[in-house]
């Protein structure tokens, strides 16, 4: 029970984007549609996972003073292993993403998990942080990309919604319907949060 | 004329904050007042310069001739967090007033995509060294004329009766929306 | 929980192992992906080739340096029994909307172009994007035209091209990136062939 509810808040409780305010960079930045969205999520969600994994593993064997450092290194680690991986097996998924796959190593996320979670807590607990928090994040990410591939484009994951339309309000495409967007979905999530406490 | 390329489109066409998405964290996160603003600016146009200085050496003269590109994250990242660390010490011992007005906002910033962004596109531009301070310069004056902006327009905000689920964070996201939107005018200026 | 006492020694230590371990790591994965990176990039550059020019069985590349200076172009020549049957030019412009567009121009051997397709591009997605052959035919109508003939710019500038509605920046830089490859291929490639032809006769 203990385990379930640590897997869960960061669907609504504590959210990562629209409650916590972390990792709005690429939330913005990637999110032009719904499939860009939860290929940052996921890959997030990996290096979240083998941070982690690791940090819970070596907090016991890292002097406090060089804590953060270490922390660093292995979560651009993690980092440069997805870069690898995706350039490699998604070609055009990297492409898409571009400068924002490296910059995962500064995502307030994935070092704030690593500090506040997983050098206070063991393995297990650790791990369904990681992946609760992570998928918190995907949803939030899939969601801005699919409301603003909808109202821009009108269609989901590349499918049209109304055949032979293909330009909608291109200003969600945008960056302003970025910005507009999180801003609405933020409010949602308030209202969510407050209805399920 | 190439250079000028270079500072109207980091500072207006393309602003690393309302176009490209870097460092948002602070732009959110400090422009509460005009003056935090002006600090934090101040803080990232001096760390972004130098840690494009010191990445560019190290990308063009260890890791690219010894072909070891692939640790370009993580060394970039331990460059730029012990870079920030150093700057606090030395600004410190040297020049007190300076470490009063940044102090606060420098161990912000190594957490600040937009300079591991900056750092990164330098690289990607193929620009020479020269080329990428201008460069690193330019886009902290477009950081600051965002988030300068920006919290003159936020400082307005307190005084508005806005709807209860809009305060805080949801309407500094529509307004900065809106900037965005007033800063697309400047696109295709180069 | 008990925290480890930060000594000079210990600090030093820890830190070497875990930089070293990782990249000890980085160094093994880099290894297992280096190959599937280059043949994934070599794929798209086939593919892209393929799209443009007729089938072949047989490609040869050479690199020549464009008319007016910058960086020089890859020319892919196209065989099909031994027979040249097109080029595919690797070329760009950086006049675009949002910067650098690189593109894949195809030429039969008498200079008409027989198709193009983007290979990168930042351009505005909804309305310069409309370059990508997948989400709009408009790059079609540089099929079958003869740089010689046609006049490679939109109409408002007094050529025979069609502009992309609300993206005129677009398709002019589209156009310069077409015309840099075509006055290459005149160059290097075409007077070559006719300066033959002109022998055989």
């Amino acid at each position: 029970m203990k385990q379930w509810k640590n897997f869960t808040k960061g669907f609504i409780k504590d959210n990562p984007v629209y409650i916590l305010l972390l990792g709005l960079c690429p939330a913005l930045g990637v999110t032009t549609s719904a499939f860009n969205g939860l290929g940052m999520g996921l890959a997030t969600t990996f290096v979240l996972l083998g941070s982690n994994t690791v940090v819970s593993i070596i907090k016991n064997l890292i002097p406090n003073k060089v804590r953060i450092p270490s922390f660093i290194v292995v979560i651009a680690s993690f980092v440069t292993i997805v870069q690898l991986t995706m350039e490699a097996y998604m070609p055009d998924l990297f492409e898409s993403l571009g400068l924002f796959i490296p910059l995962i190593v500064v995502n307030c996320l994935v070092m704030g998990r690593a500090e506040a979670f997983a050098s206070k807590n063991n393995i297990g607990s650790s791990i369904v942080d990681a992946m609760g928090m992570g998928l918190g994040f995907t949803l939030a990410l899939t969601m801005l990309g699919g409301v603003r591939e909808i109202l821009g484009a009108y269609s989901i994951f590349g499918i049209q919604l109304i055949p032979g339309v293909t330009d909608g309000m291109l200003v969600f495409v945008l960056a302003p319907g970025a910005f507009i967007g999180m801003g609405y979905l933020i409010i949602l999530f308030n209202y969510l949060k407050k209805k399920t406490a | 004329m190439e250079y000028f390329a270079i500072i109207i489109g980091a500072i207006f066409v393309n602003n690393i904050v309302l176009a490209q998405f870097l460092g948002i964290c602070p732009y959110i996160g400090v422009s509460a007042k005009v003056s935090t603003s002006v600090g934090m600016s101040g803080a990232v146009l001096f760390v972004m310069t130098l840690a494009t200085i010191v990445t560019f050496l190290i990308y063009n003269y260890v890791l690219e001739p010894f072909n070891i590109t692939y640790l370009q994250t993580i060394s970039y990242i331990l460059v730029i967090s012990s870079l920030v660390q150093m700057v606090e010490i030395i600004l410190k011992k040297v020049s007190p007033e300076l470490y009063q007005a940044l102090g606060i906002f420098l161990p912000l910033i190594t957490t600040n995509c937009a300079i591991m962004g900056v750092a990164l596109l330098t690289i990607q531009n193929e620009f020479t060294l020269l080329q990428g301070v201008v460069f690193a310069i330019s886009h902290a004056a477009g950081f600051a004329l965002a988030i300068i902006l920006f919290a003159g327009i936020r400082e307005h905000m307190e005084l508005m009766d806005l709807p209860k689920a809009m305060r805080g964070a949801p309407a500094a996201l529509v307004v900065a929306g809106i900037l965005a939107l007033a800063f697309m005018g400047f696109a295709g200026l180069v | 929980m008990a925290k480890k006492e930060s000594t000079f020694l210990n600090m030093v230590l820890s830190l070497f192992l875990v930089t070293a371990a990782a990249s000890f790591t980085l160094a093994t994965v880099y290894n297992l992906t280096a190959e599937p990176i280059a043949q994934a990039r070599e794929a798209k550059r086939q593919f892209a080739i393929s799209q443009v020019v007729p089938e072949f069985d047989r490609l040869e590349s050479k690199m020549f340096l464009p008319p007016d200076g910058g960086d020089s172009l890859e020319f892919n020549f196209a065989y099909l029994n031994n027979e040249l049957v097109g080029i595919a030019v690797n070329t760009w412009t950086n006049r675009g909307y949002s910067g650098r567009i690189t593109a894949m121009v195809g030429f039969y051997p008498d200079g008409r172009i027989s198709d193009v397709v983007h290979l990168q591009h930042k351009e505005t997605p909804g309305l310069g994007d409309k370059i990508d052959k997948s989400k709009s035919d408009w790059s079609d109508q540089f099929k079958d035209i003869d740089p010689e003939t046609t006049t490679l710019k939109v109409r408002k500038d007094n050529g025979d091209i069609d502009a992309i509605t609300a993206a005129t920046i677009t398709a002019r830089a589209y156009c310069d990136a077409i015309q840099r490859a075509y006055d290459t291929f005149a160059d290097h490639v075409l007077s070559q062939t006719k300066q033959e032809e002109g022998l055989e006769l």
